[in-house]
């Protein structure tokens, strides 16, 4: 069973590759759904499979960054990407991801800051999940009682509409996510989440995914896409920090690339058949999920907390994968009820 | 609004705040990792990078972002026209929230 194992010559130690391709086929699939890159779910799985932790992020970043470009690819086509609002949000990611950076290491110098990370991680995952299952309960709420916001239909917080408020020139239109707002505020945005991104080790699609829903008020299939144009843009930077500490082995990152490649095809096209908030609780659920398992390492199950994010993966795909094929399947049966109502006899 | 703005700025300010002391209680001083590439069990370009990676870390670096965009923009191309042949109407969608 030699051939089912790859030597990695930077890490030094033989992997097997299906593994590798099961990991990047499933963050793949739940990253296209969820708008994100899902470094959270890379790192146990790679330790599992045998990967030292010291390469574990670079590999992640370098992974998260090709795959969000066949994610990207894909969610453009669509029209799910403001490039635009995208854009001002990269300048903000990159110095936030900076400043972060610069924290972490200022922090290592004066100690081990595992601990740090983990607590701060934890109480801004919370605070998200919160946000979401209190958004979707007030949705709930106003749809029952009959409030319609507009033309996305019914909508529990609608912050962003208190930040569209803030007039502070240059004011710009975003035609594809369909609003005007202050430059400052993506720029903000971006630049809080890059922070935390940086502080954190990880892509920020977590924190950028809620945050453009919630405080710059895109509707969630955009938030989605806009911020896998984000993940790949600072996922590139990320892979080229990484690289140039040496943390990075590129054989997985390539072995991983074709196993989400396929799989961010099927979480894609999963949110053209998902309705907003179906895709937000799942990512709510997601959150807490991601919480649980660093609370677990936190107080030493590291093995509990490696099954639990393992478990997700597994649930999370097949959901996305249901919604997918479902979709299509529906859709490609009214196509065909369609072409024989037009063509009878053939 | 404002008194929103408030609590958040305030709660990030006592976040930062709180970091160093964390920190500083939390352990002894971390020692830098050195890795060296084996060079011996590779051939062909897979040798050529990890001799990169030995003794160019700039160039290994900007490889590292090279190929990984090249590869996830070969990949995009090859899944998009394959997916194109599904039947699946890939250019359109409703947004609908709720």
């Amino acid at each position: 069973m030699d051939w089912l194992y790859m030597y990695m010559p930077i890490a030094g130690v033989n992997i097997l590759w299906p593994g590798l391709v099961l990991i990047g086929f499933s963050v793949g699939v739940i990253g296209g759904f969820f708008g994100m890159g899902g470094a959270w779910m890379v790192t146990p799985g790679l330790n599992i499979l045998g990967f030292p932790m010291a390469f574990a992020i670079g590999t992640d970043m370098a992974h998260i960054a090709g795959k969000s470009m066949v994610s990207t690819m894909r969610h453009s086509k669509f029209g799910n990407v403001d490039y635009k609002l995208g854009f001002i949000m990269v300048l903000g990611t990159f110095i936030g991801i900076e400043i972060g950076a610069q924290m972490v290491m200022y922090l290592e110098r004066l100690g081990r800051i595992d601990a740090v990370v983990r607590y701060v991680y934890v109480l801004f995952l919370a605070l998200i999940a919160f946000m979401v299952f209190y958004d979707y309960a007030k949705a709930v709420r106003k749809k029952k009682a009959g409030a319609v916001d507009g033309e996305r239909g019914t909508e529990g917080l609608t912050w962003y509409k208190a930040f569209h408020r803030i007039n502070i020139p240059p004011m710009v239109h975003f035609k594809t996510a369909g609003f005007t707002c202050s430059a400052w505020l993506p720029a903000g945005v971006s630049f809080l989440t890059g922070v935390l991104a940086g502080f954190l080790g990880i892509g920020g699609g977590l924190f950028r995914m809620p945050a453009l829903v919630y405080l710059i008020g895109c509707p969630t299939h955009i938030a989605v896409g806009t911020d896998l144009f984000e993940v790949m843009i600072s996922g590139l930077y990320g892979a080229f920090t990484y690289s140039l500490k040496g943390r990075i082995e590129l054989v997985a990152v390539f072995v991983m690339l074709t196993g989400a490649a396929i799989g961010a095809q099927i979480g894609t096209v999963a949110t053209k058949y998902a309705r907003g908030y179906g895709i937000r609780v799942a990512f709510g659920i997601a959150v807490i999920c991601c919480m649980i398992s660093i609370i677990l390492k936190q107080f030493g199950f590291s093995n509990s907390s490696a099954a639990l994010i393992l478990i997700t993966i597994a649930l999370m795909c097949v959901y996305i994968s249901v919604i997918m094929f479902k979709g299509a399947a529906a859709e490609l049966r009214e196509k065909k009820a369609a072409k024989q109502a037009s063509h009878p006899l053939s | 609004m404002r008194s929103l703005l408030k609590r958040v700025l305030c709660f990030i300010a006592g976040i930062g705040l709180c970091l160093p002391h964390l920190a500083w209680a939390s352990g002894e001083v971390a020692t830098n990792l050195v890795v060296v590439a084996d060079t011996r069990r590779v051939t062909g370009f897979l040798k050529y990078i990890a001799n990169t990676y030995n003794t160019d870390p700039w160039l290994f670096a900007v490889w590292a972002v090279v190929i990984t965009a090249v590869w996830g923009g070969i990949l995009g191309f090859v899944m998009d026209f394959i997916m194109e042949r599904s039947g699946l109407d890939l250019k359109s969608r409703k947004i609908i929230e709720h």
